[in-house]
């Protein structure tokens, strides 16, 4: 009887440390965006209020007016900022996901020479630093007058993430068993037509979520983009971030609301995501 | 007479291949010439004068560099390791979870959907020595009565930038070795437990071999980015307190648009290109080897 309480009682202690574990951590994950979410809502006194306000006392979408109304009335030009990320970001993602999916087409149904030498060789492009490559781009480009344009941007981000692109569309056509296009084939279909009705459906949420990170990663791009972009013409919203920082103060509240507006596309694309993107990245690179 | 006709995968892979060419590797060449040279945006004729390794010694016999070069690669290794861990412990934590798992993954995936400028705002206002998240509390509780400067002490701003970097993207590897467990068949866990191993055991020898695999390709996509820290230190620093918190890639950055001396900057950056690729090949390797194990047990 002494034995069964004390494994009982262990039992006990031991999920109640997991839970309070696992609340910890989500916790810990959950906290800093909570709290600029709510900074953003709060008046600049609160924030700033020494010694400080735990329980915010006054709420306002103030902070989101005063971003939208424009320069001068101490906003920043959001709206242009918005709609070239917009611009960028999609355009970009669509032309990686074309030249993506021939790729990772390629990798996953034909054995050629040297495949994995030109995957590795894909792959190291992306590790170039975005920092390393901004000096040479930004030369090249003030030469060629496609500094600060959507075009110069465009061209930049598509580099970016083909490599990767690449390699979960790669993933996704490889869990599509090879037997259906080639029934298809037999069927009467060309490689053509058994492409675009049998395995392009079948991988095609996986390319969606490809399509998704690809379009994140060129929404969040900053060290590119803040050399490559001057004026409200190309300048993206993480460099636009930077507009509300002067050399000794720091708008906390738009610079929090401005992270907001930032954050929410990027959220609900990942829930969209998270599925896919995990198989993708874990079936080309487990299988082999 | 029949033309040749190119293999098919070289005809798809051909439109990545120009990309990757026109935006990266001729851009490439042109910077490692460049490199060679005293080149200066101010002074555009300076692109022409060859002085050969001139500026590689000079980066060789540089301190400020060997301490920039030093500090990013003690970030990166501590980085990498802690949350490697924290994302193991993590996966294991949600896998044991009876229920919301599917709440607990989106949370889990929640740091990843920032961008790392965001981040380092974010971990930027609340390590601020005056109004601060983390002052703020630590003076309510009473644990400290003075505001301690995170970010204008130079190791205080050190640790907070790890801090940052580790917050952003310990999920990366939470998420794929989560990923590992789920799909990890239950019989040689129960197999183990029958023939009397203990938890520990049980880990180190059925469960971690599994997973090492998902391990490695989180290790190789979190190293295809390591230097998305360049924008966390920018936002946060920008390398300061007197160039306590610079990293190679802030140097070049700064090297190269504040000093205008692109050919010193070049020269730099294809250092912190090396760093980059060395890390990518090791951890590819590592997939690579850890693969065919699999391949081979399975």
């Amino acid at each position: 009887m002494n034995e069964n309480t004390k494994a009982r009682l262990n039992g006990l202690l031991l999920s109640a440390a997991h839970k309070i574990g696992l609340f910890l951590a989500m916790a810990v994950i959950c906290l800093p965006g909570l709290w600029i979410v709510l900074a953003s809502f709060r008046p600049t006194v609160e924030i700033m209020a020494k010694p400080p306000v735990w329980i915010p006392g006054d709420l306002s979408f103030d902070a989101y007016v005063a971003m939208f109304s424009g320069v001068g009335q101490g906003g920043i030009p959001v709206i242009e900022y918005f709609r070239n990320s917009l611009i960028v970001s999609v355009t970009s993602t669509a032309i990686a996901l074309a030249i993506g999916m021939a790729g990772g087409y390629a990798f996953a149904r034909f054995r050629f020479k040297v495949k994995s030498s030109i995957f590795l060789g894909l792959m190291l492009t992306r590790t170039v630093p975005g920092i390393a490559l901004s000096l040479p781009l930004f030369f090249v480009y003030s030469k060629l007058g496609v500094i600060d344009t959507h075009f110069g941007l465009i061209m930049a981000y598509v580099a970016l993430n083909v490599p990767f692109t690449i390699w979960l569309i790669d993933g996704f056509f490889r869990q599509v068993p090879k037997d259906l296009a080639e029934a298809a084939q037999i069927d009467g279909c060309t490689r053509w037509q058994a492409f675009w009705q049998v395995e392009f459906p079948l991988a095609g949420p996986g390319i969606a979520s490809a399509g998704i990170f690809a379009f994140l990663t060129s929404w969040n791009e900053f060290a590119l983009a803040s050399q490559l972009t001057r004026s409200v013409n190309s300048k993206t919203l993480p460099v636009g971030l930077l507009d509300y920082t002067a050399e000794f103060t720091i708008d906390w509240r738009g610079m929090c609301a401005l992270a907001v507006i930032m954050i929410i596309p990027a959220l609900v694309l990942t829930f969209i995501v998270q599925k896919h993107l995990v198989s993708g990245l874990t079936s080309g690179a487990v299988k082999g | 007479m029949k033309g040749w006709r190119p293999p098919a995968p070289f005809l798809l892979l051909l439109p990545a291949i120009v990309v990757l060419a026109a935006v990266v590797i001729v851009p490439l060449i042109l910077s490692l010439y460049s490199s060679f040279t005293p080149f200066r945006l101010t002074q555009p004729a300076s692109l022409y004068t060859f002085v050969g390794f001139r500026n590689y010694a000079r980066i060789l016999a540089d301190r400020e560099f060997w301490t920039a070069f030093g500090r990013t690669v003690l970030l990166l290794t501590v980085a990498l390791n802690v949350e490697m861990l924290l994302g193991l412990g993590l996966a294991m934590l949600v896998e044991k979870a009876t229920s919301g798992q599917r709440l607990l993954r989106t949370i889990m995936m929640f740091p990843m959907m920032f961008s790392p400028i965001l981040v380092g705002f974010q971990f930027k206002f609340m390590f601020n020595d005056n109004i601060g998240l983390v002052n703020n509390a630590l003076q309510s509780l009473g644990l400290t009565d003075q505001a301690i400067p995170w970010l204008i002490d130079g190791s205080l701003a050190f640790t907070a930038i790890l801090v940052a970097e580790i917050w952003s993207s310990t999920s990366v590897f939470a998420i794929l070795i989560l990923a590992g467990l789920l799909a990890m068949p239950k019989e040689p866990i129960e197999a183990a437990r029958v023939d009397g191993c203990t938890p520990w055991q049980t880990f180190r020898y059925v469960t971690w071999p599994f997973i090492m695999p998902f391990a490695y390709i989180a290790m190789t996509i979190r190293s295809l980015d390591v230097a998305r820290a360049y924008d966390i230190v920018k936002i946060m620093t920008d390398g300061g307190p007197a160039k306590r918190t610079e990293l190679i890639w802030t140097l070049v950055s700064r090297t190269a648009y504040a000093d205008a001396r692109m050919g010193l900057a070049n020269a730099m950056a294809y250092v912190a290109i090396l760093l980059s690729i060395l890390f990518t090949v090791y951890f590819f390797r590592k997939l690579a080897a850890a693969r065919t194990q699999i391949a081979a047990e399975w």
